[in-house]
């Protein structure tokens, strides 16, 4: 898809008319059969329902299918009318107009109108994680019923995206506009009330989710399934064994080569990679460039070259993963393959470090570092790590593999900075405004979790990050992104491995799995079963 | 009157040692790195300074540990366990949500391993050196040391895709939502049967063990001598005299057990994904959710106390030898 088409789409406002529909609805053809009940299973426990103040995708799966948002995308990154039939982002991008249905109900009946839409957008600004999607928006007028206007400070292409099932769930503003805070609001995990295809029957913490078709959902004739229900386990092996004997018939965001091949051999499973380009996960190696001598780039440089990527993903990962060489992956339309690469070569990553004065010792190393990785995913994480501290051995550097006992042992240490190298899966969530800048800028070097714990600091690469969010032109701002990805690939803060495995399995009996860009985090309207 | 001081003591005492529980598993679970926090900022992809700030606020997370443990143990005073930092619900809910599950797993695994164990008890005792009595002596050796996870995964290979009889995971078909008629009964009997085989299976070994012992130390004595002297069929001399008396130790080692039963039942409740206690606080660890993990852990220690005060009380009441100390 080219650029330039992506734009149009963005930028002109989609009448219903020319609703061009996702690959998904042209399976109209073949006869749906309606009813039925669908087990998801899924490791992810989420803390509660509401993604409108909790992103991550335990909280987006179950969200996106009680609560309606204005827009949802295909599989070709194109905005879809949801919520809002008609939508215009104005000429100066400072301010979208969105034109809601007229005919959307909440599951308690009352109407959705532009106050609900102003009330969760300013919720989601206020409360969500995600602090650049809605930053620049300073309020949403409501000139009627149907129409909510929303305003922002300066340019922001973003906000399409931002729109998303996942990121922007419209909330009823006569249960949550009680003036309670909305993060510890009972509402968000009992008797919840939105306007989804599907609404709450029941949600038993860690456990499971069951919920029921809600009949007056504003798209005529869906959805399709009578029932969803997740259960949720800590154990993927338990998921696994119940997809196989059929008590679980969709295993969204699965993972493991293992686990992958084994669904893969067995003529009842379907499996699709499909649907995870809008999280757009990559599995990398960070730097922390506070310490010596990872401060000195040919030292990274010379890392990054004796790191066989084809190695980790064909033999470490059984093929199921893609090496990924910048930090825009490159599903999304702003990635580009014009990157600085470092092929894979021992003798020259040696080379590289002689040049750069670092003399082997008697031991035979020419220093010392630490690694850490996150605990529990092994594949992705530990194994490589491993992997690492062999490879990078033969070029004379001695490697430590630190073990954390838990993901919050892992996470102190990465946040308050006190580490050498780390294993890491970051993902992008879409739009490099929301998933992307944060690990870059130096505005956000915060002893917290997934900012820019590398300390990495590049006044161009701010200024370009700064700028491309704000450029309504997508030709002009994919360039700019295009050039901050080349300059970050040559200063590697981070070595870019591999992309994460992430598939669908479903049973033969699931009709249209979910293959937009938001795969299982998006309403499931129009899954069926066979 | 004696009684009353005996039991207001022990009420003295067991306060003391729930309080002296609450502030031990209080510095455990706070000695452990990283906090709910970043747990919670890590599920959910990133988070501000300010919202951790404000987090850790609400949570009181910045105030002194001292302060937070006085905090905490004025709330427990008043029958208060707070509320789950991750789930944002009622601690005293998602406990009461769980026993239940829990509860009915240890009972099952308890009294079937008592039942086969004693069984398998007298049977190696009537023979002590026979074939049947060093088979059981060695599968109980094995059962004793097998590993429950390893146990329990056998068991779901086994019967996941070799012989799909039983369900290898929860305790409900997946579409149920209980409702406590005759179907979910028989739907709960069914999830329940691997798990509490697995269970019971350590406990098996021990009973077996201990019947056995008990049994062939009551078949020395002068009483099952007389039985036999008086012409007694063997069953009688047996079952009647003997197993009586052989089967009190082990119910006395079973009600002091019910509490580390509790414990033994984390692993079958992750490796069976059984919806009980222990898995809301094993994963309520690798969150940090402080609340929740003191709060189940506080809940198991009154029971362990509570039944061994019940234990001690039943025996001063049944036997007078034993003196209030």
């Amino acid at each position: 898809m080219t650029p330039r088409n992506f734009t149009r789409r963005v930028l002109l406002s989609a009448a219903s008319l020319a609703m061009t529909f996702s690959a998904l609805s042209l399976a109209q053809a073949q006869d749906i059969k309606k009813g039925g009940t669908l087990v998801i299973g899924t490791t992810q426990a989420p803390r509660h329902l509401n993604g409108a103040v909790q992103s991550g995708l335990a909280t987006a799966l179950p969200s996106t299918q009680l609560f309606a948002s204005p827009l949802r995308f295909d599989d070709k990154w194109n905005p879809q009318p949801y919520l809002a039939e008609s939508w215009k982002l104005a000429d100066d991008g400072k301010s979208l107009t969105l034109h809601l249905r007229h005919d959307a109900v909440f599951h308690d009946g009352k109407p959705i109108t532009s106050e609900d839409v102003a009330f969760s957008i300013m919720a989601i600004k206020a409360n969500h994680p995600f602090t650049t999607m809605m930053a620049p928006v300073e309020r949403v007028e409501t000139p009627d019923p149907y129409t909510a206007i929303i305003r922002m400070s300066t340019p922001h292409p973003a906000i399409i995206l931002a729109m998303s099932p996942a990121l922007c769930p419209i909330l009823p503003k006569h249960i949550y506009g009680d003036g309670k805070d909305l993060k510890t609001n009972a509402r968000n995990s009992e008797n919840v009330v939105g306007s989804g295809p599907f609404k709450l029957v029941e949600f038993k913490a860690g456990q499971r989710i069951v919920m029921e078709k809600f009949d007056k959902f504003f798209l005529p004739g869906k959805p399709y399934l009578d029932k969803l229900i997740f259960t949720i386990s800590t154990d993927e092996q338990s998921l696994l064994l119940g997809l196989e004997r059929g008590d679980i018939q969709m295993l969204p965001y699965a993972a493991g080569s293992v686990n992958l091949r084994r669904l893969k051999v067995n003529p009842n499973i379907n499996l699709t990679d499909k649907g995870y380009e809008g999280i757009g996960s990559i599995n990398w190696l960070a730097f922390n460039l506070e310490r010596k001598p990872l401060s000195d780039v040919q030292v990274r440089k010379a890392i990054a070259t004796a790191i066989d990527k084809n190695f980790i993903t064909k033999a470490l990962m059984g093929g199921f993963a893609m090496p990924v060489d910048g930090p825009i992956v490159p599903s999304s339309p702003f990635a580009v393959t014009d990157l600085v690469k470092y092929p894979f070569d021992l003798k020259k990553a040696n080379e590289m470090l002689d040049a750069a004065g670092y003399k082997p010792g008697v031991d035979g190393s020419r220093f010392k570092l630490t690694i850490d990785y996150i605990p529990g995913g092994d594949e992705q994480q530990k194994n490589v790590a491993e992997y690492l501290r062999s490879q990078l051995k033969k070029v004379g550097i001695a490697v430590d593999v630190r073990a954390s006992a838990d993901f919050p042992t892992w996470a102190k240490r990465i946040a308050s900075h006190d580490f050498d190298m780390t294993m890491d899966t970051v993902f992008n969530w879409g739009d490099p405004v929301i998933g992307v800048a944060r690990t870059y800028l130096s505005t956000n070097i915060k002893p917290i979790i997934w900012t820019n714990t590398q300390s990495y600091n590049n006044p161009k690469v701010d200024e370009l990050l700064n700028q491309a969010g704000q450029l309504l032109d997508p030709v002009k701002r994919r360039a700019y992104y295009a050039t901050f990805e080349k300059i970050v690939t040559d200063d590697v803060p981070i070595v870019f491995i591999n992309g994460a495995p992430y598939q669908t399995a479903t049973t033969k009996k699931v009709g249209n799995v979910p293959v937009t860009i938001w795969g299982p985090a998006s309403p499931l309207d129009e899954v069926y079963l066979k | 009157m004696n009684v009353l001081r005996f039991i207001a003591g022990r009420l003295l005492q067991a306060f003391l040692l729930i309080a002296a529980v609450v502030v031990l598993n209080f510095a455990l679970v706070h000695a452990a790195p990283g906090d709910p926090v970043e747990t919670i900022a890590g599920a959910s992809g990133g988070m501000t300074e300010e919202l951790k700030a404000e987090l850790r606020q609400s949570y009181g997370l910045d105030q002194p540990l001292a302060v937070q443990l006085g905090v905490y143990l004025g709330r427990v005073a008043r029958l208060d366990l707070g509320y789950s930092y991750y789930f944002n619900l009622p601690v005293s809910g998602l406990i009461a949500e769980r026993v239940p599950a829990t509860l009915l797993l240890v009972l099952c695994s308890v009294l079937w391993a008592f039942l086969a164990g004693t069984a398998l008890g007298v049977l190696s005792a009537r023979k002590p050196n026979g074939w049947l009595s060093q088979t059981i002596t060695v599968l109980s050796m094995v059962g004793f040391a097998a590993p429950v996870f390893w146990s329990g995964m056998m068991l779901v290979i086994l019967f996941a895709s070799v012989f799909p009889i039983f369900p290898v995971s929860d305790m409900r078909a997946v579409d149920s939502s209980g409702g406590g008629g005759w179907r979910d009964v028989i739907d709960v009997a069914h999830h329940l049967v691997l798990p509490s085989i697995t269970l019971g299976l350590v406990y098996l070994a021990q009973y077996s063990r201990l019947a056995r012992a008990s049994m062939l130390e009551v078949l020395s004595s002068d009483f099952i001598r007389t039985a036999r002297a008086k012409g007694l069929a063997e069953r009688v001399v047996l079952y009647k005299h003997a197993l009586r008396n052989a089967v009190l130790p082990v119910i006395t080692v079973l009600g002091l057990q019910f509490g580390n039963v509790m414990a033994g039942a984390i692993l079958v409740e992750t490796v069976f994904n059984w919806p009980g206690l222990r898995r809301l606080a094993f994963e309520a660890v690798l969150r940090r959710d402080y609340p929740t993990v003191l709060g189940v852990l506080l809940f198991a220690s009154v029971v362990v106390l509570v039944m061994n005060q019940l234990t001690d009380l039943a025996y001063r009441l049944v036997d007078p030898r034993i003196k209030a100390r």
